[in-house]
């Protein structure tokens, strides 16, 4: 197995795919600047950001639809960097469900695996439960064009994984899809995936989609990956101010950090999460709207901020309420339940004291632009 | 230790060529794609350049230089054609852009009554070879035509001839430019002009026209192409107006004079080629003029503007049937105008070098075209739109399919001639026979059938290749099972076109017949020259005829199959 990764360490599994600085041009833009990243064997990696940020040029890549520039990918210990697209072991499902349109439900599952019109018996036997596992049975000898969206991808999810792929490779796969329909079946990918072990990549510009899903997320940003790591970690410990404006919303400021675990910002002391890094000079913090908490009382405890009502939005089980405050320069907002009693009393104008934890503030790499 | 050699193994293989890998389909992709090379080589690369050669050499095959346009340009006798083919073209192209802006407009932008049948009046002419139009035109308004009074005193024989019989004959390939234009707008446009309160006469101006206007530059275009090359019409109804066309012709079959043909050929190929590319970039900025979100325009009643198109559009049909009806009329009469008496002697083609065969000939010609033509620009437009096989293979052939329309058919025809003529041309044989009638004709219409079948593909997402090769089914086996049954619509569109050019085009086959392969477009003409009229417009009329039965049976085969084979697209 002279392919084999000859760093390998024994005792240490590796990766079951290996990416490893990627590198792709177009013409004059670089949409991928280098990028190395690895996903073990089962796991479930999604790549997300902004449109244009590379994360469909990257997957295209990985399926050999595109060819990179320079850099290699190991999948299972072999490069397949430059092998053609039917040599790669991987099934793929993309946003436009791509279905053959004159091909049945059932024509169009077994499309891959039949050999002359034949197909095995243990590979019907396999796909009937794969139809059934998407309840979708009944449709075998239905056109694509009868089904509903959210009906047309799980059969070309069951399409792609009809071969019994060791990688499977997702493209925007719900982003066509109608709110509900998009957020039942992220739960149901997401069990076949687990159900079935496979490796899955899955593309997505949107970060909800991302965290729900994901066992980790990859966070691009213009051909890079800016950060990978659990959704809990993505969330509560972004690294830049990109990755916290981009996953969920974040209230953030400018301040001068005064001591590891103390920050100054106007007439303000504020405790935050204890960090050697930065002490004495000019550091961006955030925290996130639902971490704060609203009082009508000026009492002054831990971290309490003075602020002003401006604004309020309704948005279903949250409200969001806009304020200003003397001593913080920028957009500041807190996220209240509907069902806070509270909420009735607050109208613009409305003096409140903010309460934010010292583990919720995060400081960021990066200045305030 | 292996940490080190694996550094150097990264280096050496991540700074590889980014050519795409190749898998089995590639390799057989790239093996057509070098089939259409050469075929493209041998029908179009290869005959132009010897073609533009010979025009730089003198009678005897000896290098002489410009001297030959030389001489061209310093008699006046000469290059008159050249403004005078400039004149037609340019007038026809404005005359019929205008008339068919009139029809398309009423059949996209008024609720007037009895649309499908004016689309229908609309697109007959496509049914008739040219010279119908014109045998037409001599016997309504010729020496001794009925509406001869309607001249004032001019002569049909000349530019007005070669004008009206133009005009007549481009309507319905302006017409399709045309009503295309009109589909493409947006009905949010107007509704904000109303929004606006904007009058009915300034939307037009504001809103329609710049809509419209590339589809108005291209329809300009367009015609001034088809006339400045045509030869039909002005062979027949031209007199002694000389144009490029009829000099080419003159040339080469009256005086042998082959090189001189090659001159007037390559003078020709100037404005039509000048035409070609303003036309492909008007197109190309008329690409984001709709997008998928846009709503299509529904027409309002307004009584007015719908009588006024009815007019219009009633009076265009008068003339167009007129026409066929009275080229039908000509065929039958026994001796015009002295003997009125209908009959169907003129159809036995009692003429020597006339006959049935002729017309069986031109049937067996526009099949083949039909079948071939269809096959090849179909599997082209496919590789080179949905494999990613050879990228510069792939842009060469495509450059190649956009040739053949810049090309007027007479010189397309006449650079075949010289080619398959040349002494040392193993192709020598195929002069005179079928082959090389069918492969002229198929090169003379590829560019419009490579661009319908191209313009489907790119309807067919692109993603299902990828999903294909995903699922490691070659390409080739993908081609069969999915992309050829989705464009049977488009397969069906693509022969009938076919079909109807070959059937009626003159052209691109006038040099090209042999003694058994004469077919019946060319000998009306013939017989037009010899002056029987009448069997010309008789051999004319089973044109229009044969092109009719086949369209119907065509559209009912179509029909038949498309049920059968597009069940899927019933929701």
């Amino acid at each position: 197995m002279n392919k084999m990764i000859s760093t390998d360490q024994p005792g240490q599994t590796s990766p079951y795919l290996d990416i490893r600085q990627i590198k792709k041009t177009f013409a004059k833009f670089e949409a991928l600047k280098g990028v190395s990243f690895s996903v073990a064997q089962g796991e479930f990696l999604c790549l997300v950001g902004p449109s244009g940020c590379g994360k469909t040029t990257l997957l295209r890549c990985i399926a050999g639809l595109e060819t990179q520039t320079s850099g290699d990918i190991f999948q299972d210990g072999t490069n397949i960097g430059q092998l053609p697209v039917e040599q790669r072991d991987f099934g793929i499902v993309f946003q436009s469900y791509a279905l053959f349109p004159n091909l049945t439900i059932w024509d169009n599952i077994r499309y891959g695996i039949q050999t002359k019109g034949v197909t095995r018996q243990a590979d019907l036997k396999r796909l009937e439960e794969l139809l059934a596992m998407v309840r979708l049975s009944e449709h075998r000898d239905k056109y694509p064009g009868q089904l509903s969206g959210g009906e047309q991808q799980r059969v070309a999810l069951v399409r792609a994984l009809a071969t019994s792929p060791g990688l499977l490779l997702l493209d925007e796969p719900l982003s066509a899809l109608d709110a509900q329909v998009r957020h039942h079946l992220r739960r149901e990918i997401k069990e076949i995936q687990k159900n079935l072990g496979v490796t899955t990549i899955m593309v997505t510009h949107d970060q909800e989609e991302a965290l729900s899903m994901a066992d980790r997320v990859a966070v691009m940003k213009a051909g890079q990956i800016e950060q990978i790591g659990s959704p809990l970690d993505i969330y509560h410990k972004p690294n830049s101010r990109f990755i916290a404006s981009f996953i969920g919303s974040m209230n953030m400021f400018l301040g001068r950090k005064i001591a590891q675990d103390r920050l100054s910002v106007g007439d303000l002391t504020l405790e935050c999460a204890a960090d050697e890094s930065g002490i004495g000079r000019e550091v961006t913090f955030a925290f996130r709207p639902e971490q704060v908490e609203l009082t009508l009382s000026d009492e002054s405890t831990q971290n309490s901020i003075p602020a002003t009502v401006i604004d309020r939005e309704t948005r279903g089980a949250t409200d969001r309420i806009f304020l200003s405050s003397p001593d913080l320069e920028g957009e500041l907002c807190a996220d209240m339940w509907s069902a806070d009693t509270l909420l009735g009393t607050l109208m613009p104008g409305t003096p409140v004291t903010l309460h934010v934890p010292a583990h919720a503030v995060v400081i960021l790499e990066g200045h305030l632009t | 230790m292996s940490g080190a050699a694996s550094e150097l193994d990264k280096v050496s293989t991540s700074s590889r060529d980014t050519r795409p890998p190749k898998g089995e389909s590639d390799r057989m992709f790239s093996l057509v794609l070098w089939l259409y090379v050469g075929a493209f080589m041998v029908l179009l690369a290869l005959p132009l350049g010897m073609l533009i050669a010979k025009s730089f050499t003198d009678r005897g095959g000896d290098w002489v230089g410009i001297s030959n346009y030389a001489t061209y340009l310093s008699n006046p006798a000469r290059y008159v054609s050249l403004t005078n083919s400039l004149f037609v073209s340019s007038l026809t192209a404005l005359i019929v852009t205008t008339l068919a802006f009139g029809f398309a407009f009423a059949l996209t932008r008024t609720n007037m009554p009895f649309k499908p049948f004016f689309k229908i009046v609309g697109f007959a002419p496509l049914l008739m070879p040219s010279v119908i139009k014109a045998i037409s035109l001599v016997y309504f308004f010729g020496n001794q035509g009925v509406l001869k009074s309607w001249m004032f005193g001019n002569t049909i024989y000349g530019p007005i001839g070669i004008v009206i019989g133009s005009v007549l004959w481009t309507f319905p390939h302006v017409l399709v430019i045309l009503v295309a234009a009109f589909s493409l707008s947006d009905a949010r446009l107007y509704e904000s002009a109303q929004a606006l309160k904007a009058g009915r006469w300034r939307i037009f101006r504001t809103v329609t026209l710049p809509g419209a206007v590339y589809g108005i530059i291209s329809a300009v275009m367009v015609a001034f192409i088809l006339v400045i090359t045509d030869f039909g019409v002005p062979k027949v109804i031209g007199g002694n107006f000389s144009v490029l066309s009829t000099d080419i012709y003159k040339e080469v079959v009256g005086q042998q004079n082959f090189s001189m043909g090659a001159v007037v050929s390559v003078v020709l190929l100037m404005p039509a080629l000048a035409a070609f590319l303003i036309d492909r970039q008007v197109k190309k900025r008329q690409r984001t003029a709709m997008s998928s979100q846009s709503v299509p325009y529904a027409p309002k009643k307004d009584r007015w503007i719908d009588l006024a198109a009815l007019a219009f559009c009633s009076l265009v049909a008068v003339a167009t049937l007129g026409v066929v009806a009275m080229a039908q009329y000509a065929s039958l009469v026994t001796f015009w105008p002295y003997n009125l008496s209908l009959t169907l002697d003129h159809y036995q083609f009692n003429v020597s070098g006339a006959g049935w065969d002729n017309f069986f000939n031109s049937v067996k010609l526009a099949l083949a075209v039909s079948a071939f033509g269809t096959t090849a620009a179909f599997i082209g437009a496919y590789i080179i739109e949905k494999s990613k096989t050879a990228p510069s293979l792939r842009t060469v052939v495509g450059g190649f399919s956009m040739v053949p329309i810049a090309v007027p058919g007479l010189v397309l025809g006449l650079s075949h001639l010289m080619f398959i003529n040349h002494p040392d041309n193993p192709l020598q044989i195929l002069y005179g026979g079928f082959t090389i009638l069918i492969a002229s004709t198929i090169i003379h219409f590829y560019t419009v059938s490579h661009l319908t079948a191209t313009s489907a593909l790119r309807q067919i997402d692109p993603a299902m290749e990828g999903v294909s090769l995903s699922l490691k089914v070659p390409l080739y086996r993908s081609f069969f099972r999915v992309t050829l049954p989705i464009s049977i619509p488009v397969l069906l569109e693509i022969s009938i076109y076919l079909f109807l050019a070959s059937m009626t085009t003159v052209s691109g086959i006038i040099f090209l017949y042999g003694s058994g392969t004469k077919v019946a477009s060319v000998a009306a003409i013939h017989l037009d020259e010899m002056g029987e009229s009448a069997a010309a417009a008789a051999m004319g009329m089973l044109i229009v005829y044969a092109c009719v039965i086949v369209r119907l049976l065509h559209l009912g085969f179509g029909t038949w199959l498309i049920r059968r084979s597009q069940a899927w697209r019933v929701r």
